[in-house]
């Protein structure tokens, strides 16, 4: 059939694709959604980066400046947030390429994977969070 | 082998422009699935790095922390990690904004602000890096 041919009224009664609010909660879609958010996250963070390095170049007040605002309560929350969409992002990010190289799209295989990536990026966290915050250094 | 019907694909008579305002991939439609790939096998040894870096800043003090970046190769890979990491994200910016944002005076104007931000991210942390790296 020519696609070309086909009446504008029809197309507009073509069923359309089901959204979000539909679906029973997954796994699978819970992380996909995660991995965008916290990729939008993490480039917010890259600001942060970015004062970091300048703070260092600029000077000693400077970097007492962004020492103070990422021991302050805010600071802390933001830092453990972003530690964890870090490591989901990472762990997440090598489920995506293991995919792109054609493996673990089984149903069972890409919840296995996925539970992986969440208690990972939790297990990595605290990990490094118990290192930062040993020897009293903060 | 059509599937699409009767017209062969000669016969389009569409200018490459009027394909582009489509949205159509205008023949270049992997490379940025391609670059955002590169980037991200790139980044899975980088942020690694990065993690061990910033464990060793938290114990460091002022002077410490710049000694660290006073050395070449830490230097080298954090300007390496930031360029990488600053694409990457301009990368996926891109295709959240493709998604989410319809209004077309607004994803352009959010499409030039981050790409414009993400290039003067890059940049001032490079410059700073080797500032700290020369001092």
């Amino acid at each position: 059939m020519d696609n070309t041919a086909t009446p504008v009224l029809q197309q507009n009664q073509r069923p359309m694709s089901p959204h979000l609010g539909i679906y029973k909660w997954q796994l699978t879609m819970t992380l996909s959604i995660l991995h965008r958010a916290t990729g939008v996250a993490l480039s917010v963070g890259t600001i942060l980066l970015a004062w970091l390095l300048i703070a260092l170049a600029a000077g000693a007040d400077s970097y007492r400046t962004i020492h103070m605002f990422c021991i302050s309560p805010v600071g802390l929350f933001l830092l453990a947030g972003w530690t964890w969409s870090l490591f989901f992002h990472l762990c997440n990010g090598i489920r995506h390429l293991v995919w792109d190289i054609g493996w673990g799209f089984e149903i069972p295989r890409a919840y296995a994977t996925g539970w992986t990536v969440v208690v990972a990026s939790f297990v990595l966290t605290i990990l490094v969070w118990v290192l930062a915050l040993q020897g009293g250094a903060a | 082998m059509s599937t699409g019907g009767g017209i062969p694909k000669h016969a389009d008579l569409q200018t490459p422009l009027k394909r582009v305002r489509g949205w159509g991939s205008s023949k270049s439609g992997t490379h940025h699935f391609v670059v955002q790939r590169i980037t991200a096998v790139a980044l899975i040894p980088l942020v690694i790095w990065f993690v061990w870096f910033v464990l060793a800043l938290s114990h460091a003090d002022y002077a410490s922390a710049r000694q660290m970046l006073h050395n070449p190769v830490q230097a080298l890979l954090m300007i390496v990690f930031v360029a990488t990491t600053f694409w990457h994200a301009q990368l996926g910016l891109q295709v959240v904004i493709e998604d989410y944002v319809h209004a077309t005076w607004l994803e352009i104007t959010s499409q030039l602000l981050v790409k414009f931000l993400c290039i003067i991210g890059a940049v001032a942390s490079i410059l700073a890096v080797v500032k700290v790296m020369l001092a």
